[in-house]
């Protein structure tokens, strides 16, 4: 239960985080985006502030023998650049460049219940499950007993 | 158009970081929203998840519980382009195994090799993207 709330406040901070930075905003960040028209800089400022916090925060946590809460840092071991990390990045590119809205700050506006960003977010759960059930078909044909790739940052 | 709000990012944005300080902290996870959605939906294990994303649509009913008005977000008129890109950012985010959160802030805070690439890739083709459908150019 204690962990449960760490993530819950947690959940709350950010998405404090992105509405006051205007994130969840699309015109905000297709303003970032669009370099050839009134370009708005301000996602910059958002990943300046993100980033720094988060690089100093992170170095406290790398001091810390566990987490507070948990048995063990779940930090990503991953350094190969294979060939889905980057296409998937690209397809994340264009969904998030037609609409400007990538998933943190759709979840967020899920809250006003319109029916276009409860669309998009179907649309992003299904996408999502479509990845797992391939990756699971894929390790079932390739032999039992495959790792499943999560493929994580 | 749209001004430059360079406060109300750099503190908006701080606080994205103390929140993925606070998850790392307390729990020992990476706040990277697709794939803590992604794997509410598939995964097991789904208290701390479901619990992340409880807050995040908190935040904003608890903004207009205190006065501000909820975010209604500028979209598309068109239910296909919007199932398309919705559809495009869940794939590619699974495959790629995060976004903007994990990897363009956790990952990035870690110099991670794999998530600067990420990042570097969806900023660039994001970019394009746009000006393909603003401006026409390379379209």
């Amino acid at each position: 239960m204690p962990r449960q709330f760490a993530s819950f406040v947690s959940g709350l901070i950010f998405g404090a985080g992105l509405l006051i930075s205007g994130m969840t905003r699309p015109e905000k960040v297709l303003g970032f985006l669009d370099i050839f028209g009134a370009w708005d800089a301000t996602l910059l400022f958002v990943m300046a502030g993100a980033v720094a916090v988060t690089a100093a925060g992170f170095a406290m946590a790398r001091r810390q023998a566990r987490p507070i809460l948990a048995r063990h840092f779940q930090w990503p071991t991953r350094q190969d650049i294979d060939p889905q990390l980057l296409g998937g990045a690209a397809l994340f590119g264009v969904g998030w460049g037609l609409v400007g809205l990538c998933p943190g700050p759709a979840l967020v506006n899920l809250a006003c219940l319109g029916v276009p960003v409860i669309v998009f977010v179907a649309a992003m759960a299904c996408g999502m499950i479509g990845v797992d059930l391939w990756r699971e078909r894929k390790a079932a044909t390739a032999g039992a007993g495959a790792p499943r790739a999560t493929g994580r940052p | 158009m749209h001004h430059l709000t360079p406060w109300a990012g750099l503190l908006g944005g701080a606080l994205i970081g103390l929140a993925s300080v606070l998850l790392m902290l307390f729990n020992g996870r990476i706040a990277g929203i697709s794939g803590i959605f992604g794997d509410l939906l598939t995964a097991r294990n789904r208290g701390w998840r479901l619990a992340f994303v409880a807050g995040l649509l908190a935040a904003p009913l608890l903004a207009a519980l205190g006065g501000a008005t909820l975010p209604v977000p500028t979209m598309p008129a068109s239910f296909t382009l919007i199932a398309i890109a919705g559809l495009l950012v869940g794939i590619g985010t699974r495959l790629g195994g995060g976004c903007t959160s994990g990897h363009g802030v956790c990952g990035n805070a870690r110099l991670s090799a794999r998530s600067i690439a990420a990042t570097v890739t969806f900023m660039v083709v994001a970019i394009v993207t746009v000006a393909v459908v603003r401006h026409g150019i390379g379209g």
